[in-house]
C-alpha cells in the first residue's frame, strides 16, 4: 500500500482525527508562543482540507467510502463505529472545512488583543470536529454524539465575549434549546435501536418497516434537526447566538447549523428512502406529507426572516434573521424535492436547495466578517450609530456590496443561480410559493440596501472620522469569499456538476448508500 | 460552462453581462446629451432649503432605524404579533418547539 493509497483508506478517519488532537495539542502550542498558536491552527485546519480534497477526489470518481474504526474490512456492522463518505457528506464537509478556514484566518486579526485564545481555538477545533463527524458518521448514535459535542462547543464559543451580558444569556438559551433538542435525537435513536438492534444508518434504512414508532422518530428528527438548522418558528435561538458570538465564531457555529440541515437530508433521503413513496392513509404517499409540511415551515422562516430582518438596527442579528430566511430557501428546495418526488422538477429543486447551501455558507459567512470589521473598527453594534464607513472603510465597502447583491440573489452572483433553479422547479410545483420566494428576495435586498445606506453612505460621523480599514487577514477572509461568490456566479456550471449534482445523486440514490454497506456483509 | 439549465429555462452570466454592458453604454451615451455648464462647489450646487440654513450633514443623515419608517408603520399589526412572537425567553423558545412537535405528530404520526 502506498503513502497516497494509505492516506486515502484512513481519511475519513483522519478528516476527524487531525482537529480532534489538534484541539488538545492546541494549549501547550500556545503556551511556547502566540504566532505559533496561529499557525497551528491555519495549518491543522489546511491539513484537514487537504485530507477532505483526496476523499473528495475518490468518492466523486469512485462512489461511497466506507471506514470501520477498528475492523479491516465490514464485520459486525451493527456495533462498530463506522463512516459512510458519499457525494453529499463530502460536499458538506468541503464547505464546513472552507468556512473553518476561513474563520481561522480571520481570527487571527480580529482575536488577536483577547485573551484566553488558548481555549477558544480549542473550542473552535472541537466544534470543527463535531460538525466534519455529523457530516461523514454513518452511524445515528455516533450522530447524536456529535451533535452534543457541537451542542457544547457552541455554547461555550457563544460565550466568548463573557463580560457582555447579552453573550452569556445568548449561550444559555442555546444549550437549553441544544440539550433539549438532543436529547430527543437520543429517544428516536434508542426507539430505532429497541425496534431493529442496529444504529447502522443503512442498515436501519434496509431495516425500516414504516411503523407508527418510525413515524415517531421520523418526527423527531424533522423538528430537532429543523430547529437546529434554524427553521421557524423554531428559529428564535439563532439571531441571538449569531448576534453576540464573534464572527468568526458565527462562521462555524453556521456550519454545524448547515450539518444538521444535512442530517434531515440523511434521514429523509436514505433513512426513510425506501418508504418515502409508501402510501399512508387516505392514500397519501408519506413523501407528499413530509415535503408540504418542510415547505409550510419554509415558507414561515422565509417570511419571518426578512420581516424581522428589516427592523433590526443591530447589524449582527440583522444577518441572523437573514440566516433565518436564507434556511427557509434551503427547506422550501428539498420540500419541493421530497414532494414532488419522482419529478424531473423535484430533481432540480434538490439541486437547488444543495447548491443554496454552498451559497448561502458564502454569502451570510461574508456579511457577518464585514459586520465583524465594523464591529472591530468602531466597537459600534448598531447601524444606528455608524455612518459614512465607505470613505475609510474602501475594502470592506466593496465586500459589503458584494454580500448584499449575493444574498439578495441578483445576478451574476451566486446567490442568484441558485435561487433560479429554486424559483424555477418550485414555480412548477405551485406557482405561489415561488412568487412569494421572490417577493422576499426583494424584501432582502431593500434591507441590504438600508444597511449600505446607514453604514456606508451619507456623511462621515464625528467619532468616526478617525477610522481605518480592518486589518489584511480579515481582508483576506472578506476577498475569499467574495472571490468565490463572483466565479461561482459566473460559472455555476463548473460547482453544479462536480459537486451539487453528484450529491442530490447520492441523495436520490439512497440504494447504493445501502448496499455500499448492507452488501457487504 | 456557462450556461445553467433548470429544465424549463436557462441562465447564462455571459449574456447577461453582454446586455448589462450594452445598457451601460447607451445609458453613458445618452448622459453626454445633457447640458454641460455643471461646475462643482458652486452655488448651483447648494441645496435650496427655501431660504433655511442647511444643517450639518451629520446631522440629515437618516438612521437605520428611521429608514422605512412608512412601511413599517403601515405593517404596525404584523409587527405587533411579530414582536409578541419574540419574547426572548428560553421558556418560549421551547414552547415553539413543542407546539411544532405537538403538530407534526398530529399530522406524521396519526394520518
Amino acid at each position: 500500500m502506498t503513502f497516497l493509497d494509505a492516506l486515502l483508506f484512513h481519511s475519513p478517519a483522519l478528516i476527524i482525527a487531525i482537529p480532534l488532537l489538534s484541539a488538545f495539542l492546541m494549549p501547550l502550542v500556545s503556551r511556547i508562543h502566540g504566532k505559533l498558536r496561529n499557525i497551528f491552527a491555519v495549518s491543522m485546519i489546511g491539513l484537514t482540507g487537504c485530507v477532505i480534497g483526496v476523499l473528495a477526489t475518490d468518492v466523486l470518481a469512485n462512489g461511497p467510502r466506507v471506514y470501520i474504526f477498528g475492523a479491516q474490512d465490514i464485520a459486525l456492522p451493527l456495533v462498530r463505529i463506522l463512516f459512510e463518505v458519499d457525494s453529499i457528506s463530502i460536499f458538506m464537509a468541503i464547505i464546513t472545512i472552507l468556512l473553518a478556514f476561513i474563520a481561522v484566518i480571520y481570527s487571527w486579526s480580529f482575536m488577536n488583543h483577547q485573551d484566553g485564545l488558548d481555549k477558544y481555538y480549542t473550542l473552535f477545533l472541537l466544534l470543527l470536529t463535531s460538525a466534519l463527524g455529523m457530516e461523514l458518521t454513518g452511524d445515528v448514535f455516533n450522530f447524536f454524539v456529535f451533535l452534543e459535542i457541537s451542542c457544547i462547543t457552541s455554547c461555550a464559543l457563544i460565550a466568548f465575549w463573557i463580560d457582555e451580558g447579552e453573550a452569556l444569556e445568548a449561550a444559555f438559551k442555546y444549550i437549553v434549546i441544544s440539550s433539549v433538542g438532543a436529547l430527543f435525537v437520543l429517544f428516536a435513536v434508542g426507539i430505532l435501536y429497541a425496534q431493529y438492534n442496529a444504529l447502522n444508518i443503512a442498515t436501519l434504512a434496509n431495516a425500516l418497516q414504516y411503523s407508527f414508532l418510525d413515524k415517531i422518530v421520523l418526527v423527531l428528527f424533522l423538528v430537532v434537526l429543523g430547529m437546529k438548522a434554524g427553521l421557524a418558528p423554531m428559529h428564535m435561538w439563532l439571531p441571538d447566538a449569531y448576534g453576540r458570538a464573534p464572527p468568526s465564531v458565527t462562521l462555524i457555529i453556521m456550519s454545524a447549523t448547515l450539518a444538521s440541515f444535512y442530517g434531515i437530508l440523511r434521514v429523509v433521503f436514505t433513512l426513510y428512502g425506501n418508504v418515502l413513496t409508501t402510501s399512508i392513509r387516505f392514500d397519501l404517499p408519506l413523501n407528499t406529507i413530509v415535503g408540504w409540511v418542510l415547505i409550510a415551515l419554509a415558507i414561515v422562516s422565509i417570511l419571518i426572516g426578512v420581516i424581522m430582518a428589516l427592523i433590526q438596527s443591530d447589524f449582527m442579528r440583522l444577518i441572523g434573521y437573514t440566516a433565518v430566511a436564507e434556511v427557509g430557501y434551503m427547506f422550501l428546495a428539498v420540500g419541493t424535492g421530497i414532494a414532488a418526488l419522482g419529478t424531473p422538477y423535484a430533481t432540480v429543486a434538490l439541486q437547488g436547495g444543495i447548491f443554496h447551501v454552498l451559497n448561502d455558507a458564502l454569502d451570510i459567512g461574508l456579511l457577518f466578517l464585514v459586520a465583524g470589521a465594523i464591529y472591530y473598527v468602531t466597537k459600534k453594534r448598531s447601524l444606528d450609530d455608524i455612518g459614512g464607513l465607505a470613505r475609510n472603510m474602501k475594502f470592506t465597502t466593496i465586500f459589503f456590496f458584494i454580500g448584499l447583491l449575493a444574498v439578495a440573489g441578483m445576478p451574476p452572483l451566486n446567490g442568484f443561480t441558485s435561487k433560479f433553479l429554486i424559483y424555477e422547479s418550485v414555480y412548477q410545483l405551485n406557482p405561489i410559493l415561488s412568487i412569494i420566494a421572490l417577493l422576499c428576495s426583494i424584501l432582502l435586498l431593500a434591507i441590504f440596501i438600508k444597511v449600505l445606506y446607514a453604514a456606508f453612505l451619507g456623511p462621515q460621523l464625528p467619532d468616526l472620522k478617525d477610522v481605518k480599514e480592518a486589518p489584511r487577514s480579515m481582508l483576506l477572509a472578506m476577498g475569499c469569499f467574495a472571490a468565490l461568490a463572483i466565479i461561482i456566479g459566473l460559472f455555476p456550471n463548473l460547482f453544479l456538476d462536480t459537486l451539487v449534482k453528484p450529491a442530490a445523486d447520492a441523495l436520490l440514490n439512497h440504494a447504493q448508500y445501502i448496499t455500499t454497506v448492507v452488501g457487504g456483509i | 460552462m456557462f450556461t445553467l439549465e433548470s429544465g424549463s429555462g436557462f441562465w447564462n452570466p455571459l449574456v447577461w453581462m453582454l446586455v448589462f454592458f450594452i445598457a451601460f453604454l447607451l445609458f453613458y451615451g445618452i448622459r453626454g446629451f445633457g447640458k454641460s455648464q455643471y461646475k462643482k462647489e458652486t452655488e448651483q450646487t447648494k441645496a435650496f432649503l427655501s431660504g433655511n440654513k442647511e444643517a450639518a450633514p451629520e446631522e440629515m443623515h437618516v438612521k437605520a432605524s428611521n429608514l422605512y419608517w412608512g412601511f413599517t408603520t403601515s405593517m404596525r399589526s404584523l409587527y405587533s404579533v411579530l414582536r409578541k412572537m419574540h419574547t426572548g425567553n428560553t421558556s418560549d423558545y421551547l414552547l415553539w418547539f413543542l407546539i411544532v412537535l405537538a403538530v407534526l405528530f398530529l399530522v406524521i404520526g396519526v394520518i
